[in-house]
Parts: C-alpha cells; sequence; structure tokens
C-alpha cells in the first residue's frame, strides 16, 4: 500500500514537472520567435499539452486522497475542463490567425529571415 | 431517437455532474432549465432531425482517434522544445497550400483542429474549393502533411470515402 | 506534496509575468490578444491548483471552469473585433492613409 502511494506520488510529480515545462517552453516561444504566426506555433501546442498533463495529475492527486462519490464528482468536472480546452484552444489558435491574416499581418519566409 | 430527446439527456447528464446535489428540489430545477433550453434551442448540437446508429459509431471512431492525437500533441511539443531551447532557433517558416477531399463540415473541423495539435503546422484559413492554407514551420512537417496520413484517419472516423473522386 | 503545487503555482505566476512583456510591449495588436489568451490558460490551471492549496477543490473547479469558458469567448471576440479593424486607433492609420492617397492623387 506504501509503495502503491509512493508510485502514485512519483506520476503526479512526474505529471507537473512535464506540464510546467511545456508551459515554459509555449512561454519561451510566444518571447523568442521572430513572427507572429511562429508565436501561434508556441502557444497552440505547448499551452494544450501542459494543461492537460497538470490538470492530470491534479485528478490523480484528488483520487489519491479521499476515494468518494464528491471526489468523484470534482474529478468529472476536472475532466470536462480538460476536454473543453482540448478542443477550445486550437479553435481560438485558428481564429486569432484567420483575424492576423485578414488583418493584413504578412507571414515571413525562409528568405525574410536570411537577411 | 428524436434529436430533442438526447439533447435533453446530454444537458441533464451536465446539470447532475456540475450541481453535484441530488435531492428533489435541485433535480426538478435541472428538469425544468433543461427542458427550457431543449425547447428553444434543440437543434443546435445535431444537424440531422433524428440520432442514428450512425452519431453513435462516429462517436466511438472519435474516441479511438484520441490517443493517436495526443501521441502526436507529444512529438509536436518534443519538436517545438527543441526548436525554441535551440540558441540558434532553425526555423524556415513557408505558407503552402493541401488540397483536401473532406466533405462533412464536422470531418473539415477535426481536421483543422488537428493539423494545429500537430507538429509545426497551424491551419490558417479553409477556402470555398476546400483548400488549407497551412502555415509550417520547416519544411519536414510540410512534407510530413503531404502524406495525408492524418486525412485518412479522420476521413477513417466520419465514414468517408476520400479515395473516389482520383 | 502540497510544497510541490505551491511550488507550481509560483512557476505558473513566473510565466504570467513573462508573458505580460508579450501582452504590454507586443509589436502588434494581435500579439497581446495572444499572450491574453495564454495568461487565461495559466490562470485557469492556477485556480485548479489553488483549490487544493485552500482544500476546497470543488468550490474552485467551478469558478476555473468558468473562467475557461470566459477565456475562450474573449479571445474569439477581440479576434472577431479586430479582424475589420486593424488597430485601437483607427482613426489614425484610416486618415494618414487618405492623406497619403491625395498626396499621390
Amino acid at each position: 500500500m506504501i509503495l502503491l502511494e509512493y508510485f502514485l506520488n512519483f506520476v503526479i510529480i512526474v505529471l507537473l514537472f512535464l506540464g510546467i515545462f511545456f508551459f515554459f517552453t509555449a512561454t519561451l516561444g510566444l518571447l523568442r520567435f521572430p513572427d507572429f504566426y511562429c508565436k501561434l506555433q508556441a502557444t497552440g501546442k505547448g499551452d494544450t499539452l501542459g494543461a492537460i498533463l497538470i490538470l492530470l495529475g491534479v485528478v490523480v492527486y484528488i483520487l489519491k486522497e479521499d476515494f468518494s462519490f464528491a471526489t468523484f464528482l470534482v474529478t468529472l468536472k476536472i475532466l470536462f475542463i480538460i476536454f473543453f480546452i482540448f478542443h477550445a484552444n486550437p479553435t481560438a489558435t485558428h481564429a486569432i490567425t484567420k483575424a492576423g491574416l485578414d488583418s493584413g499581418i504578412i507571414p515571413l519566409t525562409k528568405e525574410d529571415l536570411k537577411k | 431517437m428524436s434529436r430533442r430527446v438526447v439533447t435533453f439527456i446530454i444537458l441533464f447528464t451536465l446539470w447532475c455532474i456540475f450541481s453535484g446535489m441530488f435531492d428533489a428540489f435541485h433535480l426538478s430545477l435541472g428538469v425544468i432549465s433543461c427542458l427550457i433550453v431543449t425547447l428553444i434551442s434543440g437543434d443546435l448540437i445535431f444537424k440531422n432531425k433524428k440520432v442514428t446508429a450512425e452519431h453513435v459509431r462516429e462517436g466511438i471512431n472519435f474516441i479511438k482517434y484520441i490517443p493517436w492525437l495526443l501521441y502526436q500533441i507529444l512529438l509536436a511539443n518534443i519538436h517545438l522544445a527543441y526548436l525554441v531551447l535551440h540558441p540558434k532557433m532553425p526555423i524556415e517558416p513557408s505558407v503552402i497550400q493541401y488540397k483536401s477531399k473532406l466533405k462533412k463540415d464536422i470531418s473539415k473541423v477535426v481536421f483543422a483542429n488537428s493539423i494545429i495539435l500537430t507538429p509545426g503546422t497551424i491551419t490558417m484559413d479553409i477556402t470555398e474549393n476546400n483548400e488549407f492554407i497551412v502555415h509550417c514551420i520547416s519544411q519536414k512537417v510540410a512534407d510530413d502533411l503531404y502524406t495525408g496520413e492524418m486525412e485518412e484517419r479522420v476521413a477513417h472516423v466520419f465514414n468517408e470515402d476520400i479515395k473516389r473522386s482520383e | 506534496m502540497e510544497t510541490f503545487f505551491i511550488l507550481t503555482i509560483v512557476f505558473l505566476g513566473l510565466m504570467v509575468i513573462l508573458c505580460l512583456y508579450r501582452a504590454v510591449f507586443g509589436p502588434t495588436v494581435m500579439d497581446r490578444i495572444v499572450a491574453v489568451g495564454v495568461i487565461g490558460t495559466k490562470t485557469t490551471i492556477i485556480l485548479v491548483l489553488l483549490g487544493i492549496y485552500y482544500k476546497r477543490i470543488e468550490m474552485f473547479v467551478d469558478i476555473s471552469l468558468a473562467y475557461a469558458l470566459l477565456n475562450f469567448i474573449t479571445t474569439l471576440a477581440a479576434a472577431k473585433f479586430f479582424r475589420v479593424r486593424r488597430s485601437i486607433f483607427p482613426g489614425v492609420k484610416f486618415l494618414k492613409d487618405r492623406r497619403q492617397t491625395n498626396d499621390s492623387a
């Protein structure tokens, strides 16, 4: 039983750490990339996976602490947040990209970067 | 089953999850509000009048599609981490056009969202004659997109025949 | 274990500050919208983690859910708005354009 608890703690820590890492790469990409569309590449992917991983870690933690019907409902709510972020984040990214395209932001190309 | 009945069931399940109280007062409130919403806008979730076995099969296929997509997201993030943490940032952005053969609206949506979540590509626009304008961060990911593996998977989920036109 | 969650909150807060740089000094309006959307996603996560810290997770999850929905709608509305109008001060740009066209004519 103790072994199981250690294992679950390990899983939670790994999930949280990976989530922080991917959030960090998304943020760094937002700061470093030269172009508006490249920045969107970073945020659209990194945020989705980071949020999913951290929320999964929270789900494991809640179920480990206290396994009852009330916590099961909370888990379902968190799973709904994961589902929603999984669908809403790419959609929002696409909406911003299309808005940028329509408002006349020209994407950088290979030749622009060489100059 | 009629689409309004299915909408009511979905809404009431969500009510039960979100409210978390199962006494008579709260459940009756839930029934009343779900009925009002179903009467006003019961035609938003499903396009057809009847919900058939086809919808259920599409749902099950979509759930089977998600693990592959999650694996692709993981690959995308590792690729992104490599690009961001590399001191010189080896990116060569380009914009390509991808002619798709998907017909249904829902499959186009799923395909566009999947393009955003897979390595190095984001959908910029979908034109009227079914061309996806895709922003690629390097030449390699563009070649990956042109192999058409993801399009085949999406077509399989929504039961479309994409090889017919050629 | 609780310490680890607090550390996660602190790191996410630091990243919010990094994103604020882009939101304040972003070259175009679209960059700012992206930065605000990213901050919103991070805030959703921070709210859930705060629920664990205060041991009131069932309350904070509801707030976090509402925040996620609002964040999505904010991004969509802002994107739709600036798709037509290119900047917060459209009059300035359009005036400049008109003056240039008058000069050339």
